[in-house]
């Protein structure tokens, strides 16, 4: 009876143990040649279930307070950290372990942390907090968005100038106001530059699952759709797999993909026949980084942007499209999605973000 | 009817496609559950599979190329986890564990070990996507015939006509050979199988590591064909749809190729039903729980009573009566 109890237990206990190893980690990026600047925030940030490494906007934000750290010469562990959350339970009592770990601004990575983002700095009036991708209500809490639409309608452009059948596909992960956001941009990007090109609009309702993904994709570039955007995390992995299935087999045929959040370009290449094929067209890159920083940085200089709602978008970097692919994406469509970045920034353009905003921009094409 | 030829050849492939990674598990399911032991860790044997499978692809793509690499990558991440299935033999016939409690373990375990061992290998959260995935083909000679060729073996995986073979090979040995038979007495009523001379503890072991062994595999399908990668989630569920399979298959190697199929159909309507005329008038939500929906409605009046085996969850006592 006890040796029974005693195996499980082991097994059990072995499991828990392991799995919160995994989200470990003890690389430290130490400057022993250098003084850590005097006036440095201490900054922390919780990720959501992706993790500092999910090739997206986690591995972004902490890429940013690492270049924050290095620039002002400040130590892993000591000045800044991350703490990643395996799963939604976790966003509460990481944001407290960094409070209380004297953290003076913590930022929660991605809106599902917003609740608890909220809530924790209501019991913690004289921490800071900083909010990406969502709006948090709150005296100490900085909310950091992306002007998505404006990036989505960028590669809507390219997408329309790339398409030669005249359809182009967009997979979103959930049908939520924030992928809306994507979607509307991108269909107003396309329409522009041909009001006459299909658009098949579709939804995983998942973020993760990479086998709808890929089923999604499959009927769209089987009805004649030769570009797809994505906007569905790892879901996408799967609109990834189907288009580099299609060049496999058929490398005459064109398919494109245009990946999301950060530059995708490593996930669209493949090897055919000794031949190197990518089919990342390009990518909306949402520099998630870069707002970090800036969010930093105005703390320090004692202009933490309380309460308020900053808007990342094209004038300062926070959006662009990548040109990594420069067979696919050409000097053409380049400078093309340049003009119209100019017209967007000169406000020549109101790039649509909902869907109401999006009929309107429509009839007046 | 071109209409319809041209949704079947849109919805069947897609279909297929996602059931082969259910078919194994559901089949190595069936092997376990037939034996006595519940294998609620189809879950975590398919995420040992995945782990496995894009490890080793990753590491072997530089020697082997891309013919030979996702199918030794394959069968290895099969073997390893009929390895690693062999633990939850340990707790269950060795020392007569709870069966699902241990199958909730090795369902941690699993992510668990994946994931430790993805930060130790290559210092991040989730592997770079591999090289060697499984490439779909036109089967030479089958894929020419009239209306069936396009729809079943053109641009088709040689991995969804193992997975159905497998299925007939695994019902004839459950069903047609002395090896089955001892299988399913030892499910059923173990002491009767016992007082004959079988061994009852090394049959379950056996069935069980072959859940480890179809699992594995199964899982390796799932993700060098549809992820690319491994993280945390890149099995998200597959395993309980496959354990679903094989009660709605009624434990029945070709009933839980038929349930596999059709969750199939049922995903791949829901996903790609906006896409075809006749469906795209219906509001997508309907699509969406129309798996669900049709998988109760099957359970309740078309399937009938689903008896398992009559031992199934009972750990084996020799002697006890």
């Amino acid at each position: 009876m006890n040796k029974r109890f005693a195996f499980l237990t082991i097994l059990l206990s072995l499991s828990l143990v392991l799995a919160a190893c995994g989200s470990g980690g003890s690389e430290s990026g130490s400057n022993q040649d250098c003084e850590p600047d005097s006036n440095f925030v201490k900054a922390g940030i919780v990720t959501d279930e992706g993790g500092v490494d999910d090739k997206s906007f986690n591995q972004s934000a902490w890429e940013g307070l690492q270049a924050y750290g290095d620039e002002h010469c400040l130590e892993k562990g000591e000045h800044f950290d991350y703490a990643q959350s395996n799963s939604d339970t976790e966003y509460d009592s990481n944001l407290t372990r960094l409070t209380q770990s004297d953290y003076e601004l913590v930022f929660g990575i991605g809106y599902k942390l917003t609740e608890a983002i909220e809530k924790v700095a209501e019991q913690n009036p004289d921490t800071k907090y900083a909010l990406v991708d969502e709006v948090a209500e709150g005296d100490n809490i900085a909310s950091i968005t992306f002007k998505e639409h404006q990036g989505s309608f960028l590669v809507g452009v390219a997408a329309a100038l790339k398409t030669e059948t005249g359809k182009v596909g967009f997979v979103g992960g959930m049908d939520s106001p924030l992928i809306n956001k994507f979607e509307v941009g991108y269909i107003a990007g396309v329409k522009s530059i041909d009001p006459s090109i299909e658009i098949d609009v579709r939804y995983a309702e998942t973020f993760s699952d990479a086998g709808k993904g890929r089923q999604i994709a499959n009927s769209m570039y089987n009805s004649d759709a030769d570009v797809i955007y994505h906007a569905a995390g790892g879901a996408g992995n799967g609109v990834f797999n189907e288009a580099k299935d299609i060049k496999n087999n058929n490398p005459d045929r064109d398919v494109w993909v245009i990946g999301v959040d950060r530059d995708q370009y490593e996930e669209g290449a493949l090897e055919v026949d000794d031949t190197e094929y990518n089919v990342t067209l390009t990518s909306m890159v949402k520099r998630v980084d870069i707002s970090v920083q800036d969010v930093i940085e105005r703390t320090m200089d004692g202009e933490f942007p309380a309460g308020e709602t900053l808007e990342y978008g094209l004038s300062d970097n926070g959006i662009s499209a990548a040109d990594t692919n420069e067979e696919a994406y050409t000097e053409d469509i380049k400078s093309e999605v340049e003009d119209w970045k100019e017209q967007i920034q000169n406000g020549d353009i109101d790039v649509p973000s909902t869907h109401d905003e999006l009929d309107e921009f429509l009839e007046n094409l | 009817m071109s209409a319809i030829i041209d949704v079947l050849q849109s919805i069947i492939p897609s279909a297929f496609l996602f059931a082969t990674p259910l078919i194994f598990t559901a089949l190595g399911g069936v092997f376990s559950e037939r034996s006595g032991i519940i294998n609620i860790g189809l879950e975590g044997l398919m995420i040992m599979g995945a782990f496995l499978g894009v490890v080793i692809n990753l590491e072997l793509y530089p020697i082997l190329g891309s013919t030979l690499t996702p199918w030794v990558s394959i069968i290895i991440a099969a073997i390893i986890g009929s390895l690693f299935a062999s633990l939850h033999a340990i707790a269950t016939v060795t020392f007569r564990a709870d069966q699902v409690v241990s199958g909730v373990a090795i369902n941690f375990l699993a992510l668990g070990i994946g994931l430790f061992m993805i930060k130790q290998l290559y210092g991040k959260g989730q592997t770079d996507m591999v090289q060697g995935m499984l490439r779909s083909t036109d089967i030479p000679i089958l894929s020419d015939i009239p209306l069936i060729g396009p729809i079943f073996f053109e641009n088709t995986y040689y991995t969804n006509w193992i997975a159905v073979i497998l299925a007939f090979v695994v019902w004839y040995i459950i069903f047609k050979t002395p090896f089955g038979l001892r299988l399913r007495s030892v499910g059923e009523h173990p002491f009767a199988a016992d007082s004959v001379g079988i061994n009852v503890n090394r049959m379950r072991y056996i069935a069980v590591m072959l859940s480890g062994f179809f699992g594995g595999a199964g899982g390796a399908i799932f993700a060098l064909t549809f992820a690319g990668n491994f993280y945390m989630g890149t099995i998200n569920g597959q395993g309980f749809i496959a354990l679903a399979a094989v009660v709605f298959g009624k434990w029945h190697p070709l009933g839980a190729l038929g349930a596999a199929v059709f969750f199939g159909v049922a995903q791949s309507l829901s996903v790609i039903g906006g896409g075809i005329p006749l469906l795209d008038s219906i509001p997508s939500v309907y699509l969406q729980i129309a798996p669900y929906v049709l998988t109760i409605l099957a359970l309740v009046g078309l399937v009938g009573r689903a008896d398992a085996p009559k031992a199934l969850g009972t750990p084996f006592v020799k002697g006890s009566r």
